[in-house]
């Protein structure tokens, strides 16, 4: 058997079809780029750069309900700006709009503070399992988050109501009702409740990738589990946690159906506040403002999360 | 009967000035970043050859080989295969074929179909395939398992599977990345001697990746030793073993006793050698391109040495030392002797007496003699 | 182990009936008597029948189905090629813009997007005339590009575990670029592209800030009409419904758990 025919050649047609399009310069390549950054061009950044601009009018009664930014007449061509919403965000007299994000942050902090103390036991204890049992136990967990958020919601507000499961329970030893709905204890327990998962699941991927061998090494050096723990997985398991965290934090300062089901009327949310300018006071520019604050508020916690990636990617801890 | 077709191995055409090369490497750096992994290197490979790039980790083979296969783009110079320049040809239109390490089998579709691959690509008539199919099971011998999915194979298997796959397209010239790497020593063994075998029925062109120099020497009809991104030597196997060109390829290649010594005799016919290190004179029977005076190196293999009790005759290519270990390999015993200079050299011998009630023992004393033409003198 | 030996599985059971503690409470008292559904007078599928009947709910429930799969397919094949643009082309102009943009959705608040998408097309359509007026559309357009992001995210992380030399493989025989991406990489990402659509289905189904901000007249999604129902107070049908929803969905998992551990080990 020798060396056989001449290499085969590739089909013609794709060729001129290649060929044409590389004339302007679009290569196969180019197109696998373009389409998707086409699509959020258009339907994500541009809607920023329209919320920042609409931000800058004024609510005037019409369709649309704001005032126009350029406005031509007789010639000229006029630009007006309105920076009354930020102004009125910054310095209310009532400082609803600081307070809410002040009350936001607090509430988005408290909340992920106790889904990392109720978290961290779990997604550990999933790790450590046996390998039959992770799987089990994993689903376990996904499950409720395959399930409709907004009837989760719904099912704890049934567990907190004035006759709902939890006083109809501690009403048997003769104990009064609590008012737990519509406070911030219920919102807590909402936003913890909703996003429990969404922290067990990377702390997990992180926790499962732990060498055994380094809590061994470390019993081995004389160290009893506690101390292992404290000085050798809590450090490596460091990155799941600020990972987790932060899946819970940033998307909990923005939350809106949590506030509004279980929330009362003190509880003033970020979210909230702007949906209520948005559809009851219908002052678009408003809610824009809101929006754009709201997202440099969200920005710091994002960029450190994206610091901490990269400083696991790197290698560091 | 047939006559076996001529092998490079048997026509030797790099011996021959006029022979055209299959592939020629000619200047070719590769960069990554600021380090070079390839270093303005230049090689020519001819027809049929089984050639083994050698080297260590970092010495730029694979990547040498992942340019001929066209996976890397060399920053400068050229690669021509059969005359044709491979500079804007991607992989798949090269008439190249590549046996990955880790084998590369696709997961997901069964052997037959794995081999069947490339031949699909060409747009061959199902019968043909089917036959080409066919023909390399048989090959490789693993006509029942045509139907089994990588998974269910064992390392050897796959091993043959990624070797039918490679030449499913009759390649003009097919890469080896470190082919008996996964295999267990036995299974080398024979897999060397079939992958020879078919090399030379074939009369493909094979260009094999290796760090493992016994591989490369059984295997190769000539080796590149290379280091740090260029070639130390290219010779055939004898050349690189006995007369290698540097310390580097000296010591690379089994194992090698190196003194140090000035020349205070040189020659036409000869040179001599003072060695601190033999504590005496090292006479090399042939001419050698250096300076009086000058600081250079010889290089004895161990088999090359003998070990005697009484004082050899001569004043040159003795030394005298103790013997401090011995290691009993069966066929061979490997003394390591400590030379009254203090430098520890290795000999070998082979147990041609069984179990010789007369060998050298732990702790003699013995005489080191060697010939005037068994080591290398080496300037650099 | 870290601690005493009753402390994780304590916390651990702790936690789990916390998680599922109201679900279940949802699921039994769909089939209360009592119509103030927190008291227990006695089984009845009564909700059930009433679900059945509501003017809203199950039509609603039909648009969402048919909104999530399209939004689905649509985020599939955009995060898709973004997820081959990241991880397989090695540098190109704008990369770590596409990055950035493509996890954005990701962390950023629902009210933010929904507003901005909406704000969008109240200009696009006073400018250009499309698109006319908020619906069906709209809320698919929104939908499918909010999932971009997780889809992307899922198959990115499945492409840059994938083991290249496959791919090498496939162009060593002959397979252009184009070839390699269907006839190896797909085939083997495949579960991970059924992941993804999942995960932008489910998300889809169940969004409702961003669908209040853009749908419009006749276009409630399964959301806004379960929200406009228990913002008031308890509501029995949405019970039964979440009943149905939870049943479903467990029926899933479970599936797809016990087909996963059944599968051999043969991965790429």
């Amino acid at each position: 058997m020798t060396t056989g025919p001449a290499y085969a050649r590739p089909a013609a047609r794709w060729d001129v079809v290649r060929r044409v399009l590389a004339r302007f310069g679009i290569s196969g390549r180019a197109l696998v780029i373009a389409a998707p950054a086409a699509w959020l061009g258009v339907f994500f950044l541009l809607p920023l750069a329209v919320v920042f601009g609409i931000s800058l009018a004024e609510k005037q009664f019409g369709r649309p309900p704001y005032s126009d930014l350029l406005t031509t007449e007789e010639g000229t061509v006029q630009l007006t700006l309105h920076l009354s919403n930020y102004i009125r965000v910054l310095s209310d007299p009532a400082n609803i709009y600081i307070n809410a994000f002040l009350s936001s942050i607090r509430i988005a902090a408290v909340s992920t503070v106790f889904a990392i103390l109720i978290g961290y036991p779990m997604a550990y204890a999933i790790a450590r399992a046996p390998e039959k049992w992770r799987n089990i136990l994993l689903m376990l967990v996904i499950l409720p988050f395959w399930t409709s958020f907004l009837l989760r919601v719904y099912a704890l507000s049934g567990f907190l109501r004035g006759e709902g499961v939890i006083n109809n329970f501690i009403g048997l030893f003769g104990i009064p009702p609590l008012t737990m709905m519509q406070t911030d204890f219920a919102v807590y327990v909402g936003i913890i409740y909703s996003y429990l998962p969404f922290f067990i699941l990377p702390l997990y991927t992180n926790l499962v990738k732990l060498d055994p061998a380094l809590l061994e090494a470390s019993a081995d050096l004389g160290a009893r589990p506690v101390t292992t723990f404290f000085s050798v997985t809590l450090p490596l398991s460091m990155p799941g946690v600020v990972a987790g965290a932060m899946l819970v934090f940033i998307p909990a300062i923005g939350e809106f159906v949590i506030p509004s089901l279980l929330g009362g009327p003190g509880t003033q949310m970020i979210g909230r506040i702007l949906w209520d300018e948005f559809f009851s006071k219908t002052n678009w520019p408003r809610a824009a403002a809101l929006a754009i604050t709201m997202l440099i508020v969200v920005v710091i916690p994002i960029m450190l999360m994206q610091r901490a990636q990269n400083a696991v990617v790197e290698g560091r801890r | 009967m047939a006559k076996k077709p001529q092998t490079a191995a048997d026509t030797r055409p790099w011996r021959d000035p006029a022979a055209k090369p299959f592939v020629r490497i000619r200047n070719v750096t590769k960069k990554f970043g600021d380090i070079a992994a390839v270093d303005n290197l230049s090689l020519d490979i001819f027809k049929g050859e089984l050639f083994c790039l050698l080297g260590g980790s970092g010495s730029g083979k694979s990547t040498l080989l992942r340019m001929l296969a066209g996976f890397e783009v060399p920053t400068s110079g050229t690669i021509e295969i059969d005359g044709q320049d491979m500079s804007a040809v991607p992989p798949y239109h090269r008439p190249v074929n590549m046996m990955f390490q880790s084998y590369a089998l696709f997961p997901h579709m069964n052997v037959w179909n794995n081999i069947a691959y490339g031949l699909k690509r060409e747009g061959l008539p199902k019968p043909e395939i089917a036959a080409r199919v066919d023909e390399l099971l048989k090959l490789v011998k693993l006509e029942p398992y045509a139907l089994r999915k990588p998974h269910q194979l064992s390392g050897g298997q796959r091993q043959r599977v990624a070797l039918a796959r490679a030449l499913a397209k009759r390649p003009k010239l097919l890469l080896l990345d470190e082919p008996l790497g996964a295999l267990d020593k036995k299974l080398r063994e024979e897999t060397q001697f079939e992958l020879v075998k078919i090399q030379e029925t074939l009369g493909v062109t094979f260009i094999v990746v290796t760090h493992d120099q016994e591989e490369a020497m059984s295997l190769a009809t000539r080796i590149g030793v290379m280091n740090q991104g260029e070639i130390a030597m290219i010779g055939e196997p004898t050349d690189i073993y006995e007369f290698p060109n540097s310390r580097f390829v000296a010591g690379f290649i089994g194992s090698v006793n190196m003194f140090e010594g000035v020349v205070t005799e040189d020659e036409p016919d000869h040179v001599r050698i003072r060695s601190t290190e033999v504590g005496g004179d090292i006479y090399v029977g042939h001419g050698v391109d250096c300076a009086p005076d000058q600081v250079l190196w010889f290089a004895i293999r161990p088999e090359k040495i003998q070990l005697s009790r009484e004082k050899p005759e001569g004043t040159a290519n003795i030394a005298h030392g103790m013997v401090e270990d011995i290691g009993y390999l069966g066929d061979m015993s490997v003394y390591q002797v400590i030379l009254d200079s203090g430098k520890r050299i290795r000999v070998t011998q082979t147990n041609i007496v069984r179990g010789n009630p007369d060998a050298i023992k732990w702790d003699e004393p013995v005489w080191c003699q060697w010939g005037d033409t068994s080591g290398s003198v080496l300037t650099n | 182990m870290g601690k005493n030996r009753w402390f994780l599985p304590l916390t651990s059971f702790l936690g789990f009936a916390f998680l599922y503690a109201p679900i279940l409470s949802l699921v039994i008292f769909s089939f209360n008597a009592n119509r103030l559904v927190t008291v227990w007078s006695g089984f009845s599928t009564q909700s059930y029948v009433d679900l059945w009947n509501d003017p809203q709910l199950l039509p609603s429930a039909l648009l969402s189905l048919q909104i999530g799969a399209i939004a689905a397919s649509i985020a599939l094949v955009l995060g898709t090629l973004c997820a081959v643009a990241l991880v397989r082309f090695r540098r190109f102009r704008g990369k770590t813009v596409l990055q950035a943009t493509v996890s954005a959705p990701l962390v950023m608040p629902d009210v933010i997007t929904g507003l901005a998408l909406l704000l969008l097309f109240v200009a696009m359509e006073s400018i250009i005339g499309w698109p006319q007026g908020r619906g069906i559309l709209t809320i698919i357009i929104a939908h499918a590009t909010f999932c971009t992001a997780y889809v992307t995210v899922v198959v990115q992380s499945r492409l840059s575990d994938f083991d290249y030399s496959l791919e090498e493989a496939a162009m060593d025989l002959g397979a252009s670029p184009v070839r390699v991406f269907f006839d190896i990489t797909l085939p083997i990402i495949a579960p991970a592209l059924v992941s993804g659509w999942l995960l932008a289905f489910t998300l889809s189904l169940d969004d409702l800030v961003i669908a209040s901000f853009v749908s419009g007249p006749g276009s409630s999604t399964l959301p806004m009409i379960i929200f406009s129902k228990v913002r008031l107070g308890v509501s029995p049908e949405v019970n039964a419904l979440a009943t149905i929803i939870i049943g479903a969905v467990a029926l899933g998992v479970i599936v797809f758990t016990i087909t996963q551990m059944r599968r051999p080990r043969a991965k790429a």
